[in-house]
């Protein structure tokens, strides 16, 4: 029974990650119709800012590691509006496959930029918060599952307060909705697109730092599984939908987590996928998606 | 083309040519034509998913995989019990097992693409795309399980059946089945799923079993060229059939320009020749090629080594 409860905290938490990560995925997806890949990479991005912006604070204060957060994810948001304003806008109104092929590219550029400027080699990720654990009844819980889970929390009804309570955030509904019809009562569709691009690019920097505390060995490619699996989380809860990317992620986390503590343990990467296809054939809308009728 | 089958025959004799004259040749150039020969393979076995059917696949390495190590598991378990020993056996005997090798490895790939692309074809773009990468890696990941392939450190010893005459016959014979395929009156329907798949479902095709058949048949190849390639390395890893793999033959498709098997072929050919010419910028390959997919996709997304397409294939 404690080491399930244990699981089920391990898995919340990497499920809370995916979550952030999801989201951006999701929130892209809405606006433009298109997987943003080069996301994952904004993930890896931002766990590298957190190991730079992590020298310049005293290590292991709360107040250290939120300003570090902070700079990831305006740092993040930053290089997000910028590759949507070279590298997608040149191509709105595009084949979908072009779009896509771009993404690839970007993720690819960053990657490889990456590996080339700061080494192929994994680095030590510093301790940003105060390190601790404790036990709460059988259960031993660390301080950095804390702050992942706690960050996590308050990163999503941030978001939801901004998606249902602001102006911005009701503009960015109505271009989901209807790009062309948000434009003729006025909305600015560029405008919208790259906020858009740039909240959900500070998530998966927020996303990069926490899943560093956690799992502190850092390294340009790091952002490829995470990304594929919040991409799935994304796909679960239906694509579009922003409670469900939340749901698809912690659902993914625990599921992960319960398969890595399993026999089965080798295959925890493929677990995913494999809830992926399953989403395909049973309910391809996702759990919490409508189910569309393509017209002509 | 006006008389393919003479076409095929021809250049499966001139493969036979080139083999009798390889031994004149420098070995290096050589090996070089047999990469790439094995990457235009892929390429053109890719162009029939992504470029003539329009749907974008991410996992071919995937299936490149499956067709290198059931070729090789055939070399190497299954052949000497069949053939006995077949070191100093003759080119005849040895060809034959090798012909077995790459059709039960070509086989299984198109099984495997049979699996991946009846529940994957369901979907569109970007779905099709992330959903082929993640099938991609694990089938890499299950082979990284199965002990008796070797694990993580993958099958070495390989019987070393590749050489310039396979090669150069498996080209010509993977740009005969697809350009065959796409001209005939049945392989109109790749194009018609490719243009509008609506309009294709209106006038009675079904747009998913084009779908499947593409795939299955573009995995056949890959498996092919996987099969020539463990036989020509003679070691196979799981981590050498990763998603860089499948980025590499996706960057050629669409800078030969999708849909155009010429243009595949040029590009799939300067693409392998470029690193081994210019060895001294090798690590900047991949940001290269990164580059090449932005800037193609926005100033020229029709292909760099071809004309712009009106109307039908080519």
């Amino acid at each position: 029974m404690s080491e399930f409860l244990q699981q089920l905290l391990n898995g919340l938490s990497l499920g809370a990650i995916y979550a952030l990560i999801a989201l951006g995925y999701t929130m892209v997806y809405g606006v433009l119709r298109f997987i943003n890949f080069a996301h994952a990479d904004l993930f890896m991005v931002g766990a590298f800012l957190g190991y730079f912006g992590g020298r310049l604070v005293p290590s292991g204060t709360l107040v250290g590691g939120l300003g570090v957060l902070a700079l990831a994810m305006a740092g993040c948001a930053v290089l997000g509006i910028v590759i949507e304003r070279l590298a997608y806008r040149p191509l709105r109104g595009a084949p979908t496959l072009n779009v896509l092929i771009t993404a690839i590219g970007v993720s690819l550029l960053l990657e490889y930029s990456g590996q080339l400027v700061l080494g192929a080699a994994p680095r030590t990720f510093p301790d940003l918060f105060p390190a601790g654990r404790f036990n709460l009844g059988p259960v031993v819980v660390s301080t950095n599952q804390l702050v992942v889970i706690g960050v996590a929390v308050l990163l999503m009804v941030g978001l939801e307060l901004i998606v249902h309570r602001t102006r911005i955030g009701t503009a960015m509904r109505a271009v989901a909705l209807n790009p062309r019809a948000a434009q003729l009562v006025g909305i600015n569709n560029d405008v919208v697109i790259s906020f858009t691009f740039g909240l959900g690019s500070a998530l998966a920097g927020a996303g990069g730092i926490l899943y560093a505390l956690n799992y502190p060995s850092i390294d340009p490619l790091m952002g490829v599984m995470p990304g594929l699996k919040a991409f799935v989380a994304a796909v679960l809860g239906g694509i579009g939908n922003i409670p469900g990317a939340a749901l698809g992620g912690l659902l993914i986390g625990v599921v992960e987590t319960y398969v890595g503590g399993s026999a089965w343990s080798t295959y925890k990467d493929a677990i995913a996928f494999a809830v992926l296809i399953l989403v395909l054939l049973l309910r391809p809308a996702g759990l919490l998606g409508r189910v569309t009728v393509e017209k002509v | 083309m006006r008389h393919p089958l003479l076409l095929l025959l021809a250049a499966l004799v001139a493969s036979g040519l080139v083999a009798l004259a390889a031994p004149l040749l420098n070995p290096y150039y050589l090996d070089v034509l047999i990469g790439v020969g094995i990457n235009v393979i892929l390429a053109v076995s890719l162009n029939l998913v992504n470029g003539y059917t329009g749907q974008f696949s991410l996992g071919h390495a995937g299936f490149m995989a499956v067709g290198a190590y059931l070729s090789a598991a055939v070399s190497l378990f299954l052949a000497p019990a069949v053939f006995g020993d077949l070191a100093d056996a003759g080119p005849l005997r040895q060809g034959t097992a090798f012909l077995l090798a790459l059709l039960v490895g070509g086989g299984a790939a198109a099984g495997a693409g049979l699996l991946v692309g009846v529940p994957s074809l369901r979907l569109r773009g970007d779905y099709l795309a992330l959903v082929t990468l993640g099938f991609g890696e694990i089938i890499r990941v299950v082979f990284q399980n199965v002990e008796v392939l070797g694990g993580a450190l993958g099958l070495n010893a390989i019987p070393a059946y590749t050489n310039i005459f396979w090669v150069l016959a498996s080209v010509a014979i993977t740009v005969y089945v697809v350009l065959a395929l796409v001209h005939s009156t049945y392989g109109r329907g790749f194009l018609a799923v490719h243009d509008d798949e609506i309009a294709a479902a209106a006038v009675g095709l079904n747009p998913t079993r084009y779908k499947v058949v593409a795939f299955v048949v573009g995995a056949f190849f890959a498996g092919i060229a996987g099969g020539l390639y463990g036989h020509f390395k003679l070691t196979i890893t799981p981590s050498g059939f990763d998603f860089t793999r499948s980025i590499e033959v996706v960057v050629m498709v669409i800078l030969g320009g999708m849909g155009r098997t010429a243009g595949v072929i040029g590009a799939a050919v300067l693409l392998t020749l470029l690193p081994e010419v210019l060895r001294p910028i090798a690590e900047y390959r991949m940001i290269l090629y990164a580059l090449l997919l932005i800037l193609l996709m926005i100033l020229r997304p029709e292909g760099l080594l071809v004309r712009a397409r009106r109307g039908g294939p080519a």
